[in-house]
Order: structure tokens, then sequence, then C-alpha cells
């Protein structure tokens, strides 16, 4: 079936088949490998992309329900070369180790602070209850997430005076 | 180098924790680090006689390797693009959905005429592979087929093999597969696996796989003296790796005869000698490349059969292949971890010290056995922990059962020794009924910095366990902690605090049969001044490609972002002994610094024809990168240049004269509902005292992830099987992995004793986390409710086990738990 939808800034149309789940189309269709598959009963989020500006697992989106919408990926998140403040945060506080849960990880902080830009620690913990990181133990993935939530924060904030 | 036992390790520097407490509970505390971090790169400066140039050495580097893994991602197994893998197709393994029967016959008619379906493969067209067998020490009639022939032995076994042109298309065909089984009985636990009624390998005779010590043996007097002896068995129960990225491979034959083969493992060298044995070829004929690895925790060292089986299929059909399980396969078929059954008994005086303890271990190995078959000798090993106990023995027995086989993970052994120990003297601490703090200050051994032998033969290198205990009990406000649960107790609370320690010493970067630990790593510097570093480790997380940068920029002063680090390929890298067992930086990083510093000393010697100067007057200017003669800086020559000449490089080889012996205590506070039998967990505390830290970013993210691993042994994770053998927790949705809620920020005391076993002064950081986390949020689980007459809670210490415990002890008690009544109970 053909599918139009947008893919980080991109029009993409597409001949998929109707079961094609749309972190398959990302990663074989386009060659976008920087979300992964981590489970099959979404429950890790290593798969996780916006949609519309939301996170979602991509691993539970048909290609075709993503029709006529917009996802953003890791790859689409920075400018350029540049990281997006999230990006940059978890380099900053060392929010990643072996990387495999990282795009999602970041997407799902990134769909969070759009959500709520000022959240405690514990709303960072309950945003992100849907993504599961084996190496480090969540404490400066939580770090990562208030730090881009203070730098957003001074940014908001200057850009206002 | 200071190195060699013989001089002895001297302390040299510790870190004093000069921060106030943070405030104590209720409620989860921010992540913090308590105390100051100092001198550490001074340190190095000193240990090593460096010039005067700031280094970077010890400072928090942040990772060169995370743009790419935050933008395009990492490039796992899956995600390899190769011009070589055109074409691949995809394997899916048919697994046994049954514990133990005999195969009667496989129908893969059906799955043969399904779309895309290039071939089906079932353990008769394997019978050319040799079966892989267990460990030196383990019955070798215990051994597995690549897919099991006449004899399926755990749920999840690889029975046949489909190989289809596009992924869904085996997903759907691997269901086509019809296999008949005719069921047998199921060996699962302890009890049935010892009884013998029903063998899993019938040549073998037995069930037990190997023994360690001699239980027949015991000895009759190990508690005479005492005042009071207790004894429990308790379970440290089997757990899932669960690594992020699950098993893969990409696998392809060129004209050459030679196998190529992409797997993500913890040491490529190690999984080209494994897939060899299972292929029956020379390993000469193998070169394994390691792309990114998403996390491994001691599962992935080695190959697996279907590793061997994608291998074996690429030859067969003269294609390539590629295959990657799916979480389910995974949580049944990688290798778990732990599962022993502990028989502790410890006695000792009223006065709090321990006079004699006995470690009795059985372990499971799974249907097959695999390293975590002969686990126990490292258990054994580490049995007395840091504690000075006049008498001890230990001793273990190996069975097969039908369950998932069991390997490595994280701390692999010591985590079991440490959580018996810290058991054990909890128990004690609660029957003499003294404070377990005091218990431990008692029995610690005194700090020492010439090598201590024990009576299992270890030899720990240096170490100060009381000063671990009191920085931890320091940063915790150990004291205000107890008078809180005081006040809690006092007033009947429902919502309960426990507090439990954990002091423990580990071994790390030990050596193996063919004797003491040694890495390689080749420096190569170029005419474009930038630098190559090829080592022999295998970073998965650890941040490997900043670390060893740092160590190779601060001798030759190239920028860590000029400086390119390669591992994982075997044809590159003959030889390494990857990464696993906490070896990495003490030996992978000590090769690069040394093999830095001997290219400088080779550069010298090209440098001074070039100046027309004697070596010894030159001196190496790291600022510069540049040799310069004494005296006349304008007489110069940049390392670049010299090796613009010619090449530059050197390969050298850090051998350390033996194990080194990590230390700590860990400080777990719970808050625990008495009526529900809910586990909050609000705090971690730990002192990991792994000597001297290279880049304190990369120590902390190592010790977080273990706490939150261990803790979650503790109260969260465990992996269940049915009476029959059936895995019940097979999916993320029914394994209880701990998530981001279950954690608070956990704070971490800064102590840094060095070793002298190698010029870092380095000890391994990897597995602190599991081994001491694990013991002191089980014992702080029984704490809080140890006034109610609980003793002992069986991780995990989930609300079903919490809410038992003490209805079981109310009823003893022979009324309903109300918080008031006097703490003791024998039996609880």
């Amino acid at each position: 079936m053909q599918v139009n939808l947008t893919v980080n800034g991109k029009p993409r149309s597409d001949d998929v088949e109707p079961r094609l789940l749309l972190v398959h189309y990302l990663r074989e269709h386009l060659g976008l490998r920087a979300a992964n598959v981590g489970c099959d009963t979404t429950s890790c989020g290593a798969c996780t992309v916006l949609l519309d500006g939301k996170s979602v697992k991509s691993c539970t989106v048909l290609t075709a329900q993503a029709a006529g919408q917009e996802v953003t990926t890791a790859e689409g998140l920075g400018d350029g070369d540049s990281l997006s403040p999230v990006q940059a945060a978890f380099r900053q506080e060392h929010g990643l180790q072996c990387g495999f849960c990282t795009p999602g990880m970041v997407m799902a902080a990134t769909g969070l602070l759009a959500e709520n830009p000022h959240p405690t620690e514990t709303q960072v913990r309950e945003g992100l209850e849907g993504n599961f990181c084996r190496c480090t133990g969540y404490h400066n993935i939580v770090r990562a997430v208030l730090a881009a939530a203070a730098a957003g924060s001074v940014e908001s904030a200057e850009a206002g005076q | 180098m200071l190195t060699g036992r013989a001089a002895g390790p001297k302390l040299l520097y510790q870190e004093v924790i000069t921060a106030e407490p943070p405030p104590v509970l209720p409620g989860p505390q921010p992540g913090t680090t308590i105390g100051h971090r100092v001198t550490i790169c001074a340190t190095l400066r000193r240990l090593r006689g460096a010039g005067s140039s700031v280094s970077i050495l010890g400072t928090r580097v942040l990772r060169t390797e995370d743009p790419r893994f935050l933008t395009t991602g990492g490039v796992y197994t899956e995600d390899v693009v190769d011009e070589r893998l055109a074409g691949a197709c995809h394997l899916f393994f048919v697994r046994s959905p049954i514990a133990h029967a005999r195969i009667t016959g496989i129908d893969v008619s059906a799955a043969l005429e399904a779309p895309g379906v290039v071939a089906v493969f079932t353990g008769a067209d394997v019978a050319d592979l040799p079966s892989r067998k267990g460990p030196a020490m383990i019955n070798q009639e215990m051994a597995q087929r690549p897919l099991a022939t006449d004899t399926v032995r755990f749920v999840g076994e690889p029975v046949a093999v489909v190989v289809t042109a596009e992924p869904y298309q085996g997903e759907d065909a691997i269901e086509l597969v019809s296999v008949d089984y005719d069921p047998l009985p199921a060996v699962v636990g302890f009890e049935a696996a010892m009884a013998g009624e029903v063998l899993l390998f019938e040549a073998a005779g037995t069930n037990v796989a190997a023994e360690f010590g001699k239980r027949g043996e015991q000895q009759a007097d190990l508690f005479d003296g005492c005042d009071v002896v207790v004894t429990r068995t308790i379970a440290n129960q089997r757990v899932a790796p669960a690594p992020m990225e699950t098993r893969s491979a990409a696998a392809v034959w060129g004209e050459d005869g030679r196998l190529t083969a992409w797997i993500p493992n913890q040491g490529a060298q190690g999984t080209r000698a494994s897939l060899a044995r299972q292929l029956g070829v020379d390993a000469a004929q193998i070169r394994i490349i390691t792309p990114d690895v998403g996390g491994a925790f001691g599962a992935k060292f080695g190959a697996d059969p279907e590793h061997a089986v994608a291998a074996w299929a690429a030859r067969e059909l003269g294609r390539p292949v590629r295959w990657s399980e799916t979480r389910f396969e995974n949580l049944i078929a990688m290798t778990h971890g732990r599962a022993q059954e502990q028989t502790i008994t410890i006695g000792g005086k009223r006065d709090g010290t321990v006079l004699a303890y006995r470690l009795d271990i059985l372990q499971d190995a799974g249907a097959y056995p695999r390293i975590g078959a002969i686990l126990p000798s490292l258990t054994i090993l580490m049995a007395p922990g840091p504690y000075a106990i006049p008498r001890a023995e230990a001793f273990a027995s190996t069975v097969v059962t039908n369950t998932t086989p069991i390997g490595a993970y994280r701390g692999a052994g010591r985590p079991e020794a440490t959580a018996a120990l810290e058991r054990a003297i909890d128990l004690f601490a609660a029957e003499i009924e003294v404070d377990p703090a005091q218990v431990r200050r008692t029995n610690l051994l005194p700090p020492f910095t010439e090598p201590h032998q024990t009576a299992f033969g270890a030899l720990y290198d240096s170490g100060d366990y009381v000063a671990a205990l009191d920085t931890a009990l320091t940063a915790a406000g150990y004291d205000e902690l107890r008078r809180e649960q005081a006040a809690r107790r006092a007033r009947g609370d429902t919502l309960q605090l426990g507090i439990g320690l954990a002091s423990y010493v580990e071994i790390t970067g030990d050596g193996d049969e063919s004797g003491p630990p040694t890495e390689n790593a080749t420096v190569e510097v170029h005419p474009d001044g930038t630098a190559t570093i090829l080592t022999g480790t295998s970073p998965h997380g650890q941040g490997h490609e900043t670390a060893w940068a740092m160590l190779a920029s601060d001798e030759l002063g190239i920028p860590l972002d000029k400086i390119t680090l390669k591992w994982g390929d075997t044809d590159l890298i003959p030889q390494g002994g990857g990464t696993g067992g906490s070896r990495s930086l003490q030996q992978g990083g000590a090769a690069v610094q040394q093999a830095s510093q001997e290219l400088i000393e080779v550069g010298r010697g090209r440098a001074a024809a070039e100046l027309e100067a004697s070596p010894a007057d030159l001196i190496f200017d790291v600022e510069r990168s540049a040799f310069a003669v004494t005296g006349d800086p304008e007489a110069s020559v940049p390392l670049a240049s010299l090796a613009a000449a010619e090449r530059l490089l050197v390969r050298s080889v850090f051998s350390a004269p033996g194990a080194t012996y990590p230390f700590g205590t860990h400080v777990a506070v719970v808050e625990v509902d008495t009526e529900t039998g809910k586990v909050f967990l609000r705090r971690v505390v730990t002192v990991d005292d792994a000597g001297v830290v290279l880049n304190p970013l990369l120590a902390e993210g190592q010790r977080h992830g273990g706490i939150a691993q261990g803790a979650a042994q503790a109260f969260l994770e465990e992996v269940v099987y049915d009476a029959d053998g059936n895995p019940l927790t097979a999916s993320f949705a029914d394994y209880p992995f701990l998530s981001a809620t279950e954690v608070p920020s956990f704070e971490l005391a800064d102590m840094a004793t060095p070793t002298t076993y190698n010029p870092l002064g380095a000890k391994g950081i990897g597995e602190a986390g599991t081994i001491g986390a694990t013991p002191a949020v089980q014992n702080a689980v029984i704490d809080a409710v140890a006034h109610l007459g609980v003793r002992h809670i069986d991780m995990p210490t989930s609300p079903q086990r919490v809410w038992a415990a003490v209805q079981a002890a109310a009823q003893e008690a022979g009324g309903p738990p109300d918080g008031q009544r006097p703490s003791r109970s024998e039996n609880a």
C-alpha cells in the first residue's frame, strides 16, 4: 500500500506491506537505524520516535498509521552536526553507555520536555518508565533530562527578554 | 614501572571525605556525589614520575564516542551495512517449547513451501559439527548439539533453523516446522537434580556436573567455641542479563575459504576461538569483526550455538546470512546468571567476634554446563570476603536442570559470595542483638599495604575495609537513620524504615590457567599528527574510546579528537583478552600507556639522529608533541614528522603480577509497607574503592549501572520456571526489568587506595555495584521488618514474600504484627 508521510522534515512516499512496522520502515526502507528494536512487547522503548511531536514506540505503530504525519527520529533532532539540547545534555551528564537505548531515550525525553518543560525528578522518572536502560541505572539519564530542562528554562528566559 | 608482587602495594593516596552527610529520609534524595575530588592526576604523576605539564588523567573528560550514539545511533550488528553482506538471507530458529523431551520427528515440508524460504536445517543437517562441551572440569558427557537431535533439554533450545530471503518471511515460516516431541519428566530445582531419578544425560550417569571441595569432609569442630551458631539456606536466584541489544550475527565465507563474522561480543579473540571449536575449523580461518555492542554484562563472551549455526549455514548455502534474535528468544536462550542455593552457617561470640563460617553451594548450570557451571570456584575463592574469620570452609556442587544454561552475569560468582557472607553477618548480628555495622567493624581485616593471603587462596593486594565502612556510614548518616527507624518502630508506622549494609572485597582482572593477566596495545603516530590505538580489550559501553585516548594523549601530546581506537577485528588484533571481570583499564589501559611511553623512546632515538643530538639531551615536550634539545627549544622535531620519515608504532604487552581486589561498603535505605509488603528503595550510598580513577565520569557511570542491577536482583528481578520447566518470564512484559521509577538517584562517596600492580594504580570498577548493592538492599528490606520477628526473606523481596514473612513471624509470635513486639524470634 502507498504511504505518504514526513520523516525528519522530508516528505516520503513508499509502497509498503500493510503489516510493516514503523520501526522497520525507518530502519530498512529509509536506512535510519538510530531507533532500535529491544523487545517484542512494547516494553523497552528503544524504538521511541516522535509522531507529530509526541513520543511513540515505533515497534507498535504500523507504517500505514503514520500516514500524513511527521516522524522525527534521533537523526533529525539536531541541526546538522550540532546536538539538540537534550542530546547535548545526555553527553554532558554521561547519560549513555552502550548507546542502544539512547536514541529512544533521547526521543522520549524530548517528548517529555515538550509536554512538561519543568519536570521534577519524580516526573522525569515516571515519564521515562517505558524506556529501559541496562547500563546507567538511570541516574545520569535523569540528570541529563533535568539539565536539559534547566538549559531550556534559561533559553526561554533569554528569548523572552 | 611499579609492578611486582615482591614490592608490595603501598598506600599512597586516600581521599578524605569532608562533605556533610545529606539529610535523611523520608523522601528520595537528589543524586549527589559526596566528597571532593582532589589531585588524582597528581597522584598519577607521582606514581610514574612524569613531568610538570597538567595531566588530563583523573579528570571528567566527556566521551568522544557520544555524538554518533546520540544522533545516527551506534552501528550494532543488525545495523551493519557491508557489501560482503549484500543479498544476505535471514535465519530464524525453531526452538523447543518443552523443557525435556525426545524428538520423534521433524517435518519441514510445509515450511519449505512457504514464501521466501531458502532452506530449513535440522540437527541431522549439522551432524558434522562437533558437540559443544562445557569447561574442562565439567562432566564432558554433558554436551550440546548445535541443533538438538534426539533430545531437547530446555525451553528455547534450538531444534531447527529456517532461512528466508526477507525477515518477516522467516517469522511466518518457523510456525510451519512441525516437531513431534515425546515429553520426559522435567528436572527443575536442586532437589530434583540432586535426587537424580531423572537424568538429563544418561551417559553421564548423574546430574552433577562438577564438585568443588569435599562436602563429605566437613570439619566437625568448625564451630567449636562459638557462643552462637546460626544457619540458613538462602537463594541467590536466577536472573537474566538482558542487555538491551539481543544476540545477533552476520556471516559470510570468502572465496579464500575464510569466514567473516560480525558478532556482538566482549572479546573478539575469544569469540573466534569459541566459534572455531564449534565449527571444527582452525581459528585462522575466522575473522571476527565487532560492531558496536549494546551491552553484554558477561553474557556475550565467546560464541553461542546459534552463532555457530549461522556461520555453518552461510557456508552451506554459499551466501551471507544474518540473524538477530527477538527479546522472547533472548530471555529463554541467552545464558542466565547467578542461580545458586547457599547454606550459610556462621558462629561466634556474643561480643560480635565471628569465629567460623561455612558456605555450602548448590549451583544450577541449566541444561548444558557453560561458564556458570564453574563460577562456584570464584564464589569459594571470595567466601571469607573482607573479614578476618579464623576458621572457614566452602564447597559446591553444580547440577544440570532442564532450564536455560547459566553463564556469567556482572560479577560472575563474586556477588554470590558477598550476598551469602553479608546475609550471614546480618543473621549473626540479629542473633546476638548487636548493630550490624558494629559486627562488621569488629571483624573486618585491619588496613594492609602488603598483600594479604587468605585461607582460600586469594591474595588481596591492598585494602582499608574499615575506612570504607566508616566512610559509607558517615555519608549515609547512619546514626540518624537508626534514630528515625527507632521512632517509626516505636510509633508502629505502616511504612517502616530498613537500613542494609554490605561490606565487600572482590577480585578483578585475574589471569587464567595460562598465567598472570596480560593485555596488548599498539600505538601508532601518523604523519598528519593523528594516532591510532589497537587494543585487545573490547568496549560495550565502558567508554574505552575516551579513556584509552586520554592515556595516549597524556603521553604523546596528541589531542583526544585526533586519536582513534580500534578493537574487535581479529585480523587487525589477533590477540586480546576482551572486556570482562573488570579487567580493561588495569591491563588494557596500562598497555596503552606502556606502549605510548615506549613509542616516545623509539621516537627519541630517531629524533636524536634527526637533530644530531644525544638521546639523553632530548626532552619530550608533551605540549608540542615534539622532541627538543635541552637548552635549545628551537631545535626540535615533532612526533608526526618522525612518523613521516618512517612508520612510528609500538606494540606492547602489559603483564600484571596478579589480580587486584577492589573493596567497599554499600548502605541501602528502604521503606517497606508492612501491610502490603511493598518495598520502596529510597537511597543507596556507596563507597567503591577501585584504586586510582582515570575518568570519574566513566567510573561513576559504571557504579551507577552496577548498583541498579544489583538492587534489581535484591528486590525485583527473577527468572521463574514452573514445575514443568516452562519459563514464566519470557518477555519484558513478564520479566520485571528495572525501570527508572524503581530506583532513586545514587549517592557515591569517593575513596581511592591505589594498587601497585599496574602503573595507573587502578583496580576494576565494572562489577562493584552488583557485588555490594544486592546484599545491601536485601539486608535493608529484612532490617525494615526485623522488629516484627523476621530474620530472612529470599530474593527478590517481592511484596508477596515480604508480606508472607511478616505474617509468618506474627503467627509464630501468636498475634498480628503490630510493630510493638520485642524484636526477637528464634526461627522466623
